[in-house]
């Protein structure tokens, strides 16, 4: 999850590493052919890695591509193919900035070929269009395809019933599929190994993203979390190389928060924290870096996001646990952020409002994603009442180039900023 | 004296507000924004200096009590005065940047004669000039750009004719060299056309020549008077193109909130439906904003939504409100999207429904929209204000009327015919807490 | 007075009235003639309404509020690019007009009615919700399992309202009474394909949308009266094109949208308006475990919809081509409600099968209170005209 490398933007050495990480995977992609790998694809919220890795496939991920494309300004040209092809100006942006990708002869964001997949993993959790997108890429290029329904927390709990079901889908659908496609026999202790890596991982991780909860916050809770969750949410979480990844993130950051510094952006440090806000929502890809300096030039530093548990959420105790892996990877896939109803929503929302000191509530509306953005008004609703603390609305898309106005964001965001400075100055008269 | 400013750099137009120290108006300005905010700053910012000045002339006379009944016209003729003298200047301007521009232009053979209609034309112009600002005289625009456009299509197009030259060089001329010349601040002049345009008002009206010092006097002594620029905020739209430091500008949000509160103290919920958005704002008694809501990113509702109406029915934008008081019922409309609506309106129109339904219809729909927005930022709270372009527009005043009562109950809807400068008065307010209230207290309460 | 020749219009103008009825008079009225009766709504496309009925509770369908609905409340709740039905059905719920409903049910249709669920939990706190989850994997041994458990919830939740346990007993009972219905619905649609223009899709839409307030059983006999009716008289059989209309499953067209169809030469000779009432597709098993049975029936015999999950790359398209022969159309039309991620989504896919067979269609989006019709008309008719000349040729 790396923007394009120029000298001037300032890294940390865990960013190195993971850029290490991802270009690597990209190149395994490529090459998969030719080493006889079998290639998997399948979708971050709830993604069971640990599981694919089990079968030694090459992993891919559709949304992680599109929005690496998103990044690289490729996504604008992929989705007007897709549109041109058919599609609908209304729909996701990732699908079309995907299947765009593969009209234009499936070559991935860093410039290697990705090849079709050899299965779609489609683990349907907490977005919709999941079913729709590999239904879509099924019907064009013939995938075989396993579905994984994971039931929706409509009345805010994990029934033992949901659970049961995702486990029994696991192992009478999903591992018989895995292993017949790659030809890897399905090995439960090598499933445990790699949980047991995972937890590491998962500690540090929750450590940095709790690290906000200092003043000031030695990170970015949504534009800096975006990255730090990118090995942990993708192909990358089970291996050893996630555990090293996190351990020095974690120590970066610890450092960071003795020497009482703020997070660092692309543009430097920021040097004094005046706004500490939650944001709720995924970002925008296609302008990241200048949407983050909106915040980063007000002093606004994202404290806690909602976007950074939308793999999966952590930091209210969950880990993956080798002692019951099938059990914990359903009871992962079940708590991801989008597969939470909205009193759950609200309720989370809420309490980062009050854990990390946040001024208020920032929600970026993604037109591309309903599971998200339906009903998000109401969030912002709740959330001032409860709270008392100012929210805003912005709205942005995924990849989507023409939905970004940076004058129309600048703007409300420089309005709220100031809403909340005023508030402040009033309160202290 | 001391001058508070504020500034409101909108998408169409920018405004600007001059109050004193004790928070009274002095004047008002309003210029086109131009493709060039920082000049538009500088004009608006003069045009309500002068005002200002007007405004301070007008005290001082009356104090003197010599044009005793007599002082409103004298003030009036004075000011029409002034704006020939403006006018004129820039109608110089306007000549020599046209004479260098044919030079400049290949107009090959021909350029001989168009400079020489040039002198013909500037020379007519110039005759007609004092008509122009004569009592009673109307004029669609107070914008140079638009006069000096208008009158020179006119007169142009007769002295082509004339000289058998072709129409369309002069009007090459004339765009080469507008955007130069509006974007020109006369600030230095200002002194000098006031005392010019007091002596064409002594001939105007003659009766006044007779107290000619008791009135030179108090304006002398005003014209004197240094308006200092204490402090200027600046707002709007295009704020971030001000050449000020950050500490000048507020989003126009907050100065919209304020400058509700300031026409209005009993302001609780604000709306402002301009030409490219919809705000709804919610501000305490203090006029500090609680929260507010904008229009999403698609523009359905907004004042541009009536300019393509507008379009569509051939018809002027304020033309569209009086017909929609015409209707006998109001044809429901559902499509605010302004692509839609040319379809959903000729859809309407075939199957017979008269105009001045539809546009009661249409009329409905953007307040519909609004209603939403306001829903969204909180709902409707007593008072509540109505500003911006639209809330000129009566025909939306009167649909607005009606829905808050049946969704809201009875409740106070103030609209102020100043509204459009809502903004720009919040920010004069803001520079006067800022120096007032606050100095600098407020900086060190943040950083602290 | 009712005489054989004006009972259709009798019956037609006796559903317009409900259909236009914002208020659901119907619902209030059905509630006021027994004490401590109650009724749930439920949101599109299915819900198992045997479980409802059984609980003695009338299902109410809750389509959203069509194009007579000035919307703003609803409005304030959803940014432009979220289809219509979501801010009618808010708008009528915070004005007070589904006040007759104990509860709702919100079926796993999309991710916007999916959020609606819990926004409804928040809105409406004294009410009943629940979020209605259908499995995607169709073993009755995994599936089928956790269908159950989530159908035996609703039931003893919707015990628990009525005061009294839902037995398997009632459950047979309303099983029954729903395979009558469903069977008349069957007759319906058969007798449009046979004879459209004796059964106008503009009434027929009218009367199924009845059901969305009557109980089965009289919905039921309505639609045998209607089809006996329409028998009664002979109306102008016009040389019109035969089309399916798919899309509509959710968020309705406005009742001047499928005129403009009819009206620009096209016999619509199916469709998926109030798909809840088709969606299991035959006769449900009436003895033995009825959980078991209505679980069968969804999981085995159940329409296609794009909210559904297609197991094999092969069965996409095979409801709608089944429609399409089975009736045969002549062509399809796509009307997709804008913004709505299911039907759009869809569409590519099934238009690439229909060109395989060399099957004509034409695609517009429309929203519940769409207003301009003409476009709709032309391309409508446009459409019309060229099967009738393909054909020809």
């Amino acid at each position: 999850m790396n923007t394009a490398v120029k000298k001037q933007v300032q890294k940390e050495d865990a960013m190195w590493l993971q850029k290490e990480l991802i270009n690597r995977n990209y190149h395994e992609l490529a090459t998969a052919r030719e080493h006889n790998r079998k290639v998997s694809a399948t979708f971050v919220p709830g993604n069971l890695n640990e599981l694919l890795m089990c079968f030694d496939f090459a992993r891919s991920l559709p949304e992680t591509n599109a929005l690496q494309n998103g990044m690289r300004k490729k996504s604008g040209k992929m989705i007007m193919d897709a549109e041109r092809d058919g599609h609908s100006e209304d729909v996701c942006t990732y699908v079309k900035a995907d299947l765009g990708m593969m009209l234009q002869g499936q070559v991935g964001p860093t410039g290697d070929p990705l090849p079709h997949p050899d299965i779609l993993l489609l683990s349907y959790t907490g977005c919709f269009t999941f079913m729709k997108w590999f239904e879509l890429v099924r019907q064009k290029y013939n995938c075989e395809t396993v579905m994984l329904h994971v039931p929706y927390q409509g009345d805010g709990k994990v029934s033992p019933a949901m659970r049961d079901y995702v486990v029994k889908q696991l192992k009478e659908k999903v591992i018989p599929s895995l292993e017949k496609v790659s030809g890897v026999k399905f090995d439960i202790d090598r499933l445990r190994q790699y949980m047991r890596e995972s937890v590491k991982a998962e500690e540090n991780l929750v450590r940095v993203l709790q690290s906000a909860k200092q003043r000031p916050s030695p990170i970015d809770g949504y534009f800096g979390a975006v990255y730090y969750i990118g090995p942990m949410f993708t192909a990358f979480r089970g291996m050893p190389e996630a555990t090293r990844y996190y351990d020095t993130l974690w120590a970066e950051v610890e450092q960071r928060m003795r020497e009482k510094k703020g997070p660092v952006t692309p543009e430097g440090e920021i040097a004094e924290e005046k706004y500490r806000l939650v944001v709720e929502g995924p970002p925008n890809w296609t302008s990241f870096r200048d949407f983050w300096k909106m915040f980063a030039d007000e002093g606004a530093v994202v404290v806690a996001s909602t976007y950074a548990k939308v793999g999966g959420v952590y930091d209210f105790g969950f880990r993956h646990d080798p002692e019951r892996p099938l059990e914990s990877l359903a009871e992962y896939c079940l708590g991801c952020y989008t597969n939470l109803n909205f009193p759950q929503r609200i309720d989370m929302i809420c309490r980062y409002m009050d854990e990390y000191q946040a001024d208020g509530l920032l929600i970026n509306s993604i037109k591309s994603c309903n599971s998200f953005s339906a009903g998000q008004l109401l969030i912002l609703r709740e959330v001032e009442k409860r709270t008392g603390k100012p929210a805003a609305f912005i709205e942005t898309d995924l990849v989507d180039p023409r939905y970004f106005s940076a004058a129309n964001v600048k703007n409300r965001l420089e309005s709220y900023f100031q809403m909340i400075k005023q508030k402040r100055t009033a309160g202290a008269h | 004296m001391k001058c508070f400013i504020g500034i409101d750099l909108g998408s169409t137009t920018t405004k600007a507000v001059v109050i004193d120290e004790s928070r009274s108006v002095l004047g008002r300005g309003i210029t086109n924004s131009r493709s060039n905010y920082d000049t538009a700053a500088s004009i608006a910012k003069q045009e309500a200096m002068v005002a200002a000045r007007f405004h301070l002339f007008r005290e001082a006379l009356a104090k003197g009590g010599a044009l005793n009944g007599g002082l409103e016209d004298f003030i009036a003729q004075l000011e029409r005065d002034f704006r020939l003298e403006q006018f004129l200047e820039q109608l110089a301007d306007l000549e020599q940047v046209c004479g260098r521009n044919v030079a400049n232009a290949r107009f090959g053979d021909a350029a001989k004669g168009v400079a020489a209609a040039l002198v013909e034309v500037f020379k007519r112009l110039r005759e007609e000039a004092p008509t122009l600002f004569a009592p009673g005289a109307k004029r669609k625009s107070d914008f140079f750009r638009d006069i000096a456009g208008s009158r020179y299509l006119a007169v142009s197009e007769q002295v082509a004719k004339d000289a058998g030259l072709r129409y369309d060089m002069l009007l090459n001329v004339f765009d080469r060299s507008i955007i130069e010349v509006e974007n020109r601040v006369y600030a230095d002049a200002v002194k000098g056309h006031l005392l010019d345009a007091l002596e064409r008002t002594f001939v105007a009206l003659p009766g006044t020549r007779k107290f000619a010092e008791k009135i030179r006097n108090p304006i002398q002594s005003v014209i004197d008077t240094a308006l200092e620029e204490t402090y200027v905020v600046g707002t709007g739209y295009g704020r971030a193109r001000l050449p000020f430091s950050k500490e000048h500008i507020r989003s126009e949000i907050l100065c919209h909130g304020l400058g509700a509160h300031v026409m209005y103290p009993s302001t609780a919920t604000v709306l402002d439906i301009g030409g490219q958005d919809t705000k709804a704002i919610q501000v305490d008694k203090h006029g500090i904003v609680e929260s507010f809501q904008m229009n999403d990113r698609c523009a359905a509702g907004c004042g541009r939504y009536l300019g393509y109406i507008a379009d569509e029915m051939n018809m002027g934008l304020h033309e569209l409100g009086p017909l929609a008081m015409k209707a006998t019922k109001t044809v429901r409309i559902n499509s605010t999207c302004t692509v839609f609506a040319g379809a959903e309106l000729r859809d309407r129109l075939s199957l017979g429904e008269k105009r001045e339904d539809i546009m009661a219809g249409l009329h409905r729909a953007i307040i519909l929209r609004a209603m939403s927005i306001l829903a969204r930022s909180g709902g409707i709270r007593n008072e509540f204000t109505f500003t911006g372009g639209v809330a000129k527009n009566e025909a939306a005043v009167k649909a607005l009327t009606g829905l808050v009562r049946e969704n809201y109950g009875e409740l106070t809807l103030n609209i102020n015919p100043d509204s459009i400068y809502t903004g720009a008065l919040g920010g004069a307010t803001f520079a006067w807490r800022a120096v007032m209230e606050e100095g600098k207290a407020a900086e060190h309460r943040e950083a602290a | 007075m009712s005489t054989k020749e004006n009972r259709v219009t009798e019956i037609i103008s006796r559903c317009s009235a409900l259909f236009e009825d914002l208020e659901f008079g119907a619902v209030k009225k059905w509630k006021a003639a027994a004490p401590g009766r109650k009724a749930i709504g439920y949101m599109p496309v299915y819900v198992p309404h045997e479980i409802v009925h059984a609980a003695g509770m009338l299902p109410v369908g809750i389509f959203g509020g069509g194009d007579q609905l000035e919307v703003i409340q609803g409005d304030a709740y959803y940014q432009s690019y979220i289809c219509r039905i979501p801010r009618s059905t808010v708008e009528l719920g915070l004005t007070g007009r589904l006040d007759c409903l104990d509860g709702m049910l919100f079926p796993s249709t999309c991710d916007v009615i999916r959020n609606l669920s819990g926004m409804w939990q928040i809105m409406f706190k004294n009410k009943y919700v629940r979020y209605v989850d259908v499995p995607q994997d169709y073993d009755d041994a995994v599936g089928g399992q956790f269908y159950i458990h989530e159908m035996q919830q609703i039931r003893e939740d919707l015990g628990k309202l009525a005061g009294r346990p839902v037995t398997d007993e009632a459950l047979r009972a309303s099983i029954v009474v729903y395979n009558a219905h469903r069977k008349a619905i069957r007759d319906l649609y058969a007798y449009r394909a046979a004879k459209p223009w004796q059964a106008p899709t503009a009434e027929v839409y009218l009367l199924l949308r009845a059901g969305c307030v009557l109980p089965p059983e009289e919905h039921t006999r309505l639609v045998h009266d209607y089809l006996a009716a329409c028998e009664t008289q002979q109306r102008p059989k016009r040389d019109n094109a035969r089309v399916v209309v798919t899309g509509p499953f959710c968020e309705q067209p406005p009742l001047g949208l499928i005129k403009s169809i009819e009206m620009s030469g096209c016999y619509i000779v199916d469709d998926e308006f109030m798909l809840a009432f088709r969606w299991l597709m035959d006769e449900v098993e009436e003895t033995g475990d009825p959980m078991q049975a209505l679980s069968k029936a969804f999981l085995h015999r159940s329409a296609q919809s794009s909210s559904k999950y297609d197991a094999r790359k092969e069965d996409k398209g095979r409801f709608l081509l089944h429609q399409v022969k089975s009736r045969g159309a002549e062509g399809v039309v796509f009307a997709a409600p804008s913004f709505c991620d299911p039907a759009l989504l869809e569409r590519p896919m099934l238009q690439e099968i229909l060109a395989r067979h060399k099957i004509p269609y034409t695609a517009f989006k429309y929203a519940e209170n769409t207003g301009q019709m003409a476009p709709i008309r032309e391309q409508a008719g446009t459409f019309a005209d060229s099967i009738k000349l393909w054909s020809a040729a």
